[in-house]
C-alpha cells in the first residue's frame, strides 16, 4: 500500500520548484503526463485487490483533486502577474483630447417653433402652412384693409412687382385666409413662418417670424381667446404665474382687437417675466372681423372665433435673454453656438419644454 | 398725438391725476406710449445780465462777456451778436443744454482761442422769431437774474398711440370724449361763441364739378385788418408741446385747432390770392411751392386749391409759399374743409408728402366740424391779432352715409362671454356721441360723424367692451382635445431632418431669404432672377434660388474671424417664381477648413467630398428613405466642382433627386474671394422625399433571417477607367439578386502596374443563401458567373 502522505509531500515540493510557465509544464508532465506520478498510480487501480481497492482509489482521487486545484491556483497566479506586469506598462495619460467630433445647434427662431408648436398641440392646433410670397389681395384686402387703408401705413412692404400686387407676406394672416378657403370650418390652426417689413434698424430686421393662431368654431367667444392665450403664456416662459393685460388696440381683420401685455420687471440686470409692474407687449389678436369670414367664404351667422399673431424672435429675445434682433439672422457661428440648442432637445409636452 | 393733463382738462371736469388719465387711456385702447417732462431742456435757459464787455483779442466781430447767472461767480461766453452791451437782460444757455432751432448740444468751446462757457440766445435760435440778427433783449431786472426763461415747462406731456381708426381722437376733446366715457370725469360743453360777422366774404369760392374731385365741402370765412404777431407765451408752450414750432399768432391759432379739435384749418394771405379760390383736379405737369419750401409737379386730378393764376395748394395736405400769411398780413381768408380720405392718401403717397393734416384728412375728419372750426380759429385770431370777420362762406356739401345699426344684447355675450344691460348699453353709446332707439330688446344706433369707423354691429360691440374693460371678459380654459394630427407628413420629415443635418455636427444658420443677385447667379439655373422693386439694399435685391449663397456669404464673415473649420446649415424656402406657392423647401449645408486640425491622435486632412456624402445619405436615411433606394451617381450642378460631386436619386439615377452633395466649383471659391481651399457642401430636396405610404408597422416586412451560413468572396479587376464604382456595384448586385446581398467596393488603384485609362477595382460580394447551404462548387459557380459578366459587359480582366 502506498503512502500517500509521502507521495503528496513529495509532489507538493515539486510543486514548490515551479518558477516560470515552462518549468510549470514540465513538472505537470510529470505529475499527469503519461508516465506521471499519479498516472502512474491510477495505472496500478486494477492489479489491486477488491478490498484495497475502494481506499486506494478514494485516496488517490483526493490527492488528484488537491493537486490539481494546488497547480491551477499557480496558473492563476502567472496570469495575474502577467497582467500585472502588463498593465504597469500600459498607462496613458487619459487627460490628452480624444478624436474629433462635431456637435450641431439648433437655431433659436427654429427651437422656439418647435416650443410653441409643441404647446398648441396639447390643446389641438395643427400646423398650416403659407407661401412667404403672396399676393395683394391675401396680405391685405381679405384681410379687411383696402388699398389706401391707413393701415397699410404699419406694414412697410417689399414688393415683386411694380403694380404692387405681389409682395412678400408682411404677416403671417395671409394663412387664415387660404386655411379657410380651402377647407371647411371649425378650424384650430397655427402657423409659423417667416415674414418681412421694409424696415431695418435695432429692433427691427426685414426678415422675422411670427406664428398665426385661428379658432373658428360655433360658439367660441373672447373668453376662450384670453383663456388660449393665458395658458400659452404661462407654459411658454414656464412660470406658475403670470401677469397679462389685454389692452383694446386696432387690427383691421379683428374686431374687437387687443394686444397682449406681460408683466415683467428687471431684476439683478436680468428680466424676469411674468411678475413686476412693466408691461411689455409681446402679441396682437382679437375676434375675427365678419368680414373676413366672409372673404373666406365662412358663415359669420354660425362661426365666430379668434385670431392671434406672436413675434417668434421677440419670445425667443425674452425667454432667452437674447438683446439683439439683428444678430439672429447674421451666421456669427460664435453666437449660433452660444443661443443654439442641442439637437436632441426636442420640445416636447411630456418631457418639458427645455431642459 | 402728444397732450397734456391741462389740455385735457380745457375739455373734462376730472379730479384724476396724470397717472390715472394714463392709465385709463391706456386701458379703453388709446395707448399712452411714454410720459414725458415737455421740455426738460428749456428749464436750462436762464435770465442773465451781461456785466463786462470786451473785444475778443483775435476776432473783429466778436466780444467777450462777463455774465451774472445768479450763481455767485460771473460766467465767460463769447458773443458776435451787435447789440451785446453792459447792462443787458439776456437769454443764457449753459454749456449741456440743446439748442432748439438746431437741436445742438453745447459744450464748453473754445472760439478763436478763448473759451466759452455756453451761449446768449438769439430768438430765431429759441424759435421764438425768425429774427436772426442779435441776441434776445429783455426788460428784467436785478431780481430776475437766474430766473428761468421759459415758464410752465414742467407740465409733462403723454405721447399716445391713436390706432387708425380713430381720428376723432387725433383732437384734444375726441380724447376727453373716451375718457368722460370711460367714467373718469365729465365732458364739458364747448362754450358758444359769439361773433360779429358783419360783411359777407369778398373771396368768391368755387368746387368743380369733377370725377374724382377730393373735395366736398370749402367753408371760409375773410378776416380782415388783422395785425400778425407772435403768440402769447401760453399758446406758443402749447406749440413747442406738440413738437412743432411757433410761428406767428394766426398759423399758430390754424394748429392749435387741429390738435384740440382733430379740425385741420388753413390760412390764407386774402391779399395774394388772385381773385377767386376753384378747387378742382390738377393737371398734369402743374407746380407749385409749397410750405415745406419744396417745389412739387403734379401728376393728373390730385385736389388743387387754386386760384386765377394757378395752383396754392394742395387740398388737405399743405398750402403753398405763394399765399403763405407773413408778419406783415392784414387780410387773410381762412379755410375749414372736407377733403375725402381716399383722394387725400393717394395724392400724399404719390408726392411722398406726410403732414399732421394729411394725417387727419386720410383717416376722416368729422364732416360736421366746419363751422365750430372756423368759429375757434375766428375767436382766437380776432382775440391775439384783432380785425373784423366776414360771414361764413361754405360750398359743397357731403351726403351723410352714416346707416342706423342694428344691435342685439345678446350678440355682445355671445362674441365677448359676458353679459351686459340694455341701460349700460344705452350709456356707454349715448356718451361716445351715438344716439339711439329701442326697439323691444333690439336696438337702433346712429353713430356719431366724427366717428366713421363704427358701420356695423360688431364695431359698437368692441365701443361697449374697451369701455367696459377687456379686464370683464371671462377667462375660459382651453379644451385639450385633439382632432386632427398637430404635424402633416411634411411637416414631420422638415422637423425630422432638421435635428438630423444639427446631429451630423451641423449648426442651424437662419438667413434672409433675399440675397446678392451677384453671388446667387452663381448657384441658380433659373433663366431670370426675382428681383425686389424696392430691396432694403443693393446687396439683397432678389429672392434666394439657392441656400449657398447667404451660407456662403455667412461663412466668408466666419472665416475672416479666423474660425476656418465650419459646419453650417439652414432649412428654408428657396424660390424659383414671383408667384405665391412658386418655391419650394431645402436643406443646404456646408462645411470647410479641416476635419481635424493638429490633432496627436489623428492624421490632419481636409473635409472631403465622402465627408458630405455621407452625411447626405445618412439624413436621407434618417427621414426614411432606405440606402437600397438610393442611386449614387455623377450628375452634377455647374456650382459644384465637376469631378468631385455627385447626385443621389430615388430609383434610378434618373429618378427624383434627393440632394446633390460635392466640392463647391473652383472658380466661384476664387471669385468670392473665400479664404479658404475647399468648400462642401450638400443640398436637400425635401420637397422631393416620397412621402411613406404607410405606417412604420404595416411597413415593415416579417423578421426572416437565413439559417444558412453567409458567405463572402473577394473579386480585383482592372476595367477601363470610365465605370463608375456605382455602376459596378450595380450591375454586379443584379447577377444574382435572390443569392447576392451586398457588394462593397474596398480597394481602387491607379497608376503604376495599371495600364493608364484603365483602374484596379477590388470589391467583396456578401452571398446570402435562403434555401441551403452554399457548397464549395456552388460558390465556384456564382464567383465564375461574376468574373465572365463583368467581364464581358465591360472587358475588364480578372487581376491575379
Amino acid at each position: 500500500m502506498e503512502n500517500f502522505n509521502q507521495i503528496e509531500s513529495e509532489i507538493l515540493n515539486k510543486i514548490k520548484s515551479i518558477k516560470d510557465r515552462s518549468s510549470y509544464e514540465s513538472i505537470k508532465t510529470e505529475i499527469f503526463g503519461k508516465k506521471g506520478i499519479i498516472t502512474e498510480l491510477f495505472k496500478k487501480i486494477g492489479s489491486l485487490e477488491q478490498l484495497q481497492r475502494k481506499d486506494y482509489a478514494s485516496n488517490l482521487n483526493f490527492l488528484k483533486t488537491k493537486v490539481t486545484e494546488i497547480l491551477e491556483k499557480k496558473l492563476e497566479n502567472f496570469d495575474q502577474s502577467e497582467i500585472n506586469k502588463k498593465l504597469k506598462n500600459e498607462k496613458i495619460d487619459v487627460t490628452l483630447p480624444g478624436r474629433t467630433f462635431f456637435t450641431g445647434k439648433i437655431h433659436p427662431v427654429s427651437q422656439v417653433i418647435d416650443e410653441v408648436t409643441s404647446i398648441f398641440s396639447e390643446i389641438g392646433f395643427s400646423v398650416e402652412e403659407g407661401p412667404d410670397v403672396e399676393n395683394e389681395y391675401y396680405n391685405f384686402s381679405a384681410l379687411n384693409t383696402p388699398e389706401n387703408h391707413p393701415a397699410r401705413d404699419m406694414h412697410d412692404t417689399f414688393y415683386l412687382s411694380n403694380t404692387k400686387d405681389l409682395l412678400l407676406r408682411t404677416h403671417t394672416s395671409p394663412v387664415q385666409i387660404r386655411t379657410m378657403l380651402k377647407s371647411k370650418p371649425p378650424f384650430k390652426i397655427i402657423a409659423p413662418g417667416r415674414t418681412y417689413r421694409h424696415d431695418s434698424d435695432q429692433t427691427h430686421s426685414p426678415m422675422f417670424h411670427q406664428l398665426e393662431g385661428l379658432h373658428i368654431d360655433r360658439n367660441i367667444n373672447m373668453g376662450h381667446l384670453k383663456g388660449c392665450l393665458y395658458y400659452f403664456v404661462k407654459k411658454f416662459f414656464e412660470v406658475e404665474k403670470v401677469k397679462i393685460r389685454f389692452r383694446p388696440s386696432h387690427f383691421p381683420f379683428t374686431e374687437p382687437s387687443a394686444e397682449v401685455d406681460i408683466g415683467y420687471k428687471i431684476q439683478d440686470g436680468k428680466i424676469k417675466i411674468g411678475e413686476g409692474d412693466k408691461w411689455l407687449e409681446i402679441l396682437g389678436c382679437g375676434m375675427v372681423h365678419p368680414q373676413v369670414l366672409k372673404n373666406a367664404k365662412v358663415n359669420s351667422k354660425q362661426y365666430q372665433g379668434y385670431a392671434f399673431g406672436v413675434g417668434i424672435d421677440r419670445l425667443a429675445m425674452l425667454k432667452y435673454g437674447i438683446n439683439d434682433l439683428r444678430a439672429f439672422f447674421e451666421s456669427d457661428i460664435r453666437w449660433l453656438e452660444f443661443y443654439g440648442f442641442d439637437p436632441l432637445d426636442v420640445p416636447t409636452n411630456y418631457r418639458g419644454l427645455s431642459r | 398725438m402728444i397732450t397734456s393733463l391741462s389740455w385735457i382738462k380745457n375739455h373734462l371736469e376730472t379730479k384724476a391725476n396724470l397717472n390715472q388719465v394714463a392709465e385709463r387711456l391706456t386701458e379703453i385702447g388709446l395707448e399712452v406710449e411714454n410720459i414725458k417732462s415737455s421740455n426738460a431742456n428749456l428749464d436750462n435757459f436762464i435770465v442773465c445780465k451781461v456785466i463786462k464787455l470786451q473785444k475778443h483779442p483775435n476776432a473783429d466781430k466778436l466780444k467777450l462777456c462777463d455774465i451774472d447767472i445768479g450763481s455767485g461767480t460771473l460766467v465767460k461766453v463769447v458773443c458776435g451778436a451787435q447789440n451785446a452791451r453792459e447792462g443787458l437782460f439776456a437769454v443764457y444757455a449753459p454749456p449741456g443744454s440743446v439748442v432748439p432751432k438746431t437741436n445742438m448740444k453745447l459744450k464748453i468751446a473754445k472760439i478763436r482761442g478763448i473759451e466759452s462757457h455756453g451761449m446768449l440766445c438769439s430768438g430765431y435760435e429759441l424759435n421764438e422769431s425768425s429774427d436772426k440778427e442779435g441776441i434776445i433783449e429783455l426788460n428784467k431786472k436785478e431780481k430776475n437774474i437766474g430766473e428761468k426763461y421759459f415758464k410752465n415747462t414742467g407740465e409733462k406731456t403723454m405721447d399716445i398711440a391713436i390706432t387708425p381708426n380713430r381720428p376723432d381722437c387725433l383732437g384734444v376733446r375726441g380724447i376727453a370724449r373716451d375718457l368722460a366715457s370711460s367714467g373718469i370725469g365729465r365732458l364739458k360743453k364747448q362754450p358758444p361763441i359769439k361773433i360779429n360777422q358783419k360783411f359777407k366774404n369778398p373771396i368768391k369760392v368755387s368746387i368743380k364739378k369733377e370725377k374724382g374731385q377730393g373735395c366736398a365741402i370749402f367753408g371760409s370765412v375773410y378776416i380782415r385788418n388783422v395785425q400778425n404777431k407772435e403768440s402769447p407765451d401760453w399758446l406758443k408752450k402749447r406749440i413747442i408741446s406738440l413738437g412743432l414750432k411757433p410761428v406767428s399768432a394766426i398759423v399758430d391759432a390754424t394748429n392749435y385747432v387741429m390738435f384740440d379739435l382733430n379740425r385741420p384749418l388753413h390760412a390764407y394771405d386774402a391779399d395774394k390770392i388772385d381773385q377767386e379760390i376753384i378747387v378742382r383736379n390738377s393737371k398734369k405737369g402743374e407746380s407749385f411751392e409749397a410750405l415745406d419750401n419744396k417745389k412739387y409737379t403734379l401728376e393728373n386730378n390730385m385736389c388743387a386749391i387754386s386760384d386765377k393764376s394757378g395752383v396754392l395748394g394742395l387740398g388737405g395736405i399743405i398750402g403753398g409759399t405763394r399765399s403763405g400769411t407773413e408778419m406783415s398780413t392784414k387780410n387773410i381768408l381762412l379755410e375749414s374743409a372736407y377733403f375725402f380720405p381716399t383722394s387725400t392718401r393717394k395724392t400724399s403717397k404719390m408726392l411722398n408728402i406726410d403732414t399732421d393734416a394729411k394725417y387727419r384728412f386720410e383717416r376722416g375728419i368729422d364732416p360736421d366740424s366746419i363751422k365750430i372750426g372756423l368759429e375757434l380759429g375766428i375767436c382766437m385770431i380776432l382775440d391775439m391779432c384783432g380785425g373784423e370777420a366776414s360771414k361764413f362762406s361754405i360750398e359743397g356739401k357731403l351726403k351723410d352715409e352714416r346707416k342706423i345699426i342694428d344691435l342685439e344684447p345678446e350678440k355682445f355675450s355671445k362674441v365677448i362671454g359676458f353679459t351686459i344691460t340694455s341701460a349700460e348699453i344705452k350709456k356707454i353709446l349715448t356718451s361716445l356721441g351715438c344716439s339711439l332707439k329701442m326697439n323691444g330688446k333690439k336696438m337702433k344706433v346712429l353713430p356719431p360723424t366724427w366717428r366713421p369707423d363704427i358701420k356695423e354691429d360688431i364695431d359698437l360691440i368692441e365701443e361697449l367692451t374697451r369701455i367696459k374693460g377687456y379686464d370683464k371678459v371671462p377667462l375660459i380654459s382651453p379644451e385639450k382635445e385633439n382632432v386632427k394630427d398637430t404635424l402633416n407628413y411634411r411637416q414631420k420629415i422638415f422637423h425630422f431632418a432638421q435635428r438630423s443635418v444639427a446631429a451630423k455636427g451641423y449648426t442651424e444658420a437662419v438667413t434672409w431669404s433675399f440675397t446678392d443677385s451677384k453671388t446667387n447667379i452663381l448657384f441658380s439655373d433659373l433663366k431670370s432672377e426675382i428681383k425686389l422693386s424696392n430691396p432694403i439694399s443693393t446687396d439683397l435685391d432678389v429672392l434666394r434660388s439657392s441656400l449657398y449663397s447667404n451660407l456662403i456669404i455667412g461663412a466668408k464673415k466666419n472665416i475672416h474671424r479666423n474660425f476656418e473649420d465650419l459646419m453650417m446649415f439652414e432649412i428654408g424656402p428657396i424660390f424659383k417664381g414671383n408667384k405665391p406657392g412658386e418655391q419650394s423647401t431645402m436643406i443646404g449645408a456646408i462645411k470647410t477648413g479641416k476635419y481635424s486640425r493638429k490633432n496627436w491622435i489623428e492624421k490632419e486632412r481636409n473635409f472631403d467630398v465622402f465627408d458630405i456624402k455621407n452625411d447626405a445619405l445618412r439624413i436621407l436615411n434618417e427621414i426614411g428613405i432606405d440606402s437600397s433606394k438610393i442611386t449614387v451617381s455623377n450628375k452634377s450642378k455647374k456650382w459644384y466642382h465637376p469631378g468631385r460631386s455627385g447626385l443621389l436619386s430615388l430609383g434610378s439615377s434618373s429618378g427624383p433627386e434627393l440632394a446633390y452633395f460635392g466640392e463647391i466649383h473652383p472658380s466661384i471659391i476664387k471669385k468670392l474671394d473665400l479664404k479658404t481651399d475647399n468648400i462642401l457642401g450638400f443640398e436637400i430636396f425635401l420637397d422631393n422625399v416620397p412621402e411613406s405610404r404607410k405606417k412604420i408597422r404595416e411597413a415593415k416586412p416579417q423578421f426572416v433571417v437565413s439559417d444558412y451560413q453567409k458567405v463572402v468572396r473577394d473579386f480585383a479587376f482592372v476595367i477601363d477607367e470610365k465605370y463608375s464604382s456605382g455602376e459596378i456595384i450595380n450591375f454586379v448586385k443584379k447577377i444574382d439578386k435572390n443569392l447576392i446581398k451586398n457588394v462593397k467596393i474596398f480597394d481602387v488603384y491607379q497608376g503604376e502596374n495599371i495600364t493608364s485609362g484603365k483602374k484596379s477595382i477590388a470589391f467583396s460580394v456578401t452571398l446570402e443563401p435562403k434555401d441551403k447551404t452554399l457548397s464549395e462548387k456552388d460558390i465556384e459557380e456564382v464567383s465564375k458567373k461574376i468574373i465572365s459578366i463583368v467581364q464581358e459587359t465591360t472587358g475588364a480582366t480578372l487581376r491575379s
